[in-house]
């Protein structure tokens, strides 16, 4: 069954007839990535207007592969359960050279996380999700659909900015601008900042079709990722399934291809069939692109910030876009709100050092399976062949086979907020059985010291004693104690009970000299 | 012999450095490049049994 598109409703801003007090911050789009903005700012008592020049959630699947840290990242927006409940988790992959199948892999979920290693769930039921958990905020969260921002003047200490309605235009003010926008962000053109990077020339096609039964052997949910597959001359493919028994076919089209053309039904359907054989299908969605992988420079200009595809872009191999921009949030969200409440705005620099840097790794990793999926030469081409062929046989040369390698978070250790040297600092949580529920529910959102031992630990800051079991003491050993940031990254471990070290770490943390 | 994996979370960095080498040659200079990088890499390995094996298992897998 299609999505039902429902509109949201239009209601004329206030701003039209009156002047607005100023908004804490303006948020540029209502995608995934401006909307959990939203979310997250409000659970941190912050108030803030999202403006979308449209009135509906995405059009087609898009991002569709939601990695396990942006599930835990959900979860802490309050749609974690949610999109879990309803997305598609796959465990078995097959890899195919041409007709010959190189292996499979079974990916069993690793026991003790709440959330798997990802699940494919279309964009559109993740921003319905997103808009209905915003409408519970709203006290919060003012959400204005068909409200386009035309254009926006930082001065200094607030930000103006003009928008369009179908009542026409207004003005209003916000402390912070966040421009959520997307790839092709007018606020940043407006601004005429540098985006760059490397475009790859190959035109891909992604296609979204229902289908009757499973293309698979069996019912169960597979991932199958064609190099050179028999029924699409020297290119890659890819199947995988999404909720309500829609497929996405993903193929790679080569450069030469007018992707005009190539988008009609009369050039689809065949490639359709001869991927699932002969049964009735229903097209659902379709769309040719090409992409790049670029970012910007500075995520932070004074008042105005980056988030998600508006800041940078990855090709899609890895679901680092997607992904990408939920951290982001996570990443500014809690530090934002603590500026708004009176913390050095410094503290808006880290977020630049932080996710510029995880936005160069996803463009790094995203970059080399494009490269190894679109050989430029034909020592590339041969090289990538004998990898496939020793693969067959050799678990080493599937180690080197590069489809995209999924988004993970990048570790934050060694830079501004985190301190100490203990291997796990500055990476994100990870996951536990705790009492009934799992540590991601309780630990996220606000600082917290995990505490291992039964030393007497100082209450500056919100505790929470990890159990004694084997899997924590596999994951975070028995003794000492971690300090959480409310984005679930750790920043310190204290081996002792040291008070002064705790609140110098936690000083730090926050933006102040330690 | 390892046939397990042996580069750990380094192997797509290391593979990407093996396409920028050949960068801009022509085939048949890349396929110099190889024929030289085995010869090294024979020396770097500098254990006749596990070269042996090497080259017979190589000799094996057939791409065809």
């Amino acid at each position: 069954m299609a999505y039902d598109y429902a509109p949201f409703p239009y209601v004329a801003p206030p701003g039209l007839t009156t002047s607005e007090p100023r908004h804490p911050v303006a948020i540029v789009g209502a995608g995934p990535i401006g909307l959990a903005m939203a979310i997250d700012l409000a659970q941190h008592g912050i108030k803030s207007v999202v403006l979308d020049d449209n009135n509906v959630v995405s059009i087609g699947s898009r991002a569709i592969c939601w990695a396990k840290r942006t599930l835990e990242i959900f979860d802490r927006l309050g749609i974690g359960s949610r999109v879990l409940d309803k997305g598609v988790t796959w465990k078995v992959g097959r890899l195919f050279h041409g007709a010959d199948e190189v292996y499979s892999f079974d990916l069993l979920p690793e026991a003790g996380h709440k959330y798997p290693a990802f699940i494919n769930l279309q964009q559109y039921y993740v921003e319905q999700y997103l808009v209905e958990r915003s409408q519970e905020l709203s006290d919060w969260i003012d959400l204005r659909f068909l409200n386009k921002v035309t254009d926006h003047r930082d001065h200094g200490d607030h930000v103006a900015l003009t928008i369009e309605t179908p009542d026409g235009p207004y003005t209003l003010e916000a402390d912070y601008y966040v421009a959520a926008e997307g790839a092709g962000s007018p606020t940043r053109k407006r601004m005429d900042l540098p985006f760059e990077g490397q475009t790859f020339e190959e035109h891909f096609l992604i296609v979204d079709v229902e289908l009757p039964h499973s293309p698979f052997e069996t019912e169960d949910p597979e991932r199958w990722f064609w190099f050179a597959p028999p029924f699409h001359q020297g290119q890659s493919a890819l199947l995988h399934k999404q909720p309500d028994n829609i497929y996405r076919i993903d193929l790679q089209l080569g450069a030469e291809t007018d992707p005009k053309t190539e988008a009609t039904e009369e050039k689809v359907i065949p490639r359709i069939k001869a991927i699932i054989g002969d049964m009735d299908f229903r097209l659902d969605w379709m769309s040719v692109y090409k992409f790049r992988c670029a970012k910007l420079d500075q995520f932070v200009h004074n008042r105005v910030l980056f988030v998600g595809d508006s800041a940078h872009v990855v090709s899609p191999f890895g679901a680092r876009g997607g992904n990408g921009g939920i951290q982001d949030v996570d990443n500014l969200g809690w530090k934002l709100a603590a500026v708004l409440n009176g913390a050095p705005t410094s503290l808006l620099d880290t977020y630049q050092q932080e996710r510029s840097f995880g936005s160069a790794e996803n463009i790094l990793n995203s970059s080399r399976a494009t490269n190894f999926m679109t050989p430029k030469s034909d020592i590339e081409t041969l090289f990538r062949n004998e990898t496939l062929a020793l693969a067959a046989k050799h678990p080493f040369a599937r180690k080197l086979i590069n489809s995209g390698r999924l988004s993970q978070p990048c570790t934050l250790a060694g830079m501004d907020l985190q301190s100490g040297d203990h291997p796990l600092v500055g990476q994100a949580l990870i996951d536990l059985p705790l009492g009934n529920g799992w540590l991601v529910e309780q630990a996220q959102g606000q600082f917290t010291l995990l505490t291992l031992d039964s030393q007497s630990w100082p209450d500056t800051v919100a505790s929470l004693a990890l159990p004694h079991t084997p899997v924590c003491g596999a994951r975070y050993g028995t003794t000492g104690a971690f300090l959480i940031r409310p984005d679930g990254h750790i920043c310190a471990y204290f081996e002792t009970p040291d008070t002064a070290a705790i609140t110098a770490a936690l000083t730090r943390a926050t933006g102040g000299h330690a | 012999m390892i046939l397990d994996d042996n580069l750990g979370s380094q192997g797509d960095s290391l593979y990407a450095q093996l396409m920028q080498a050949h960068e801009g040659l022509s085939t048949a200079q890349s396929h110099a490049l190889n024929a030289r990088l085995v010869l090294m890499m024979m020396n770097e390995i500098g254990n006749a049994d596990i070269i042996t094996a090497l080259l017979k298992e190589a000799r094996n897998i057939s791409s065809d």
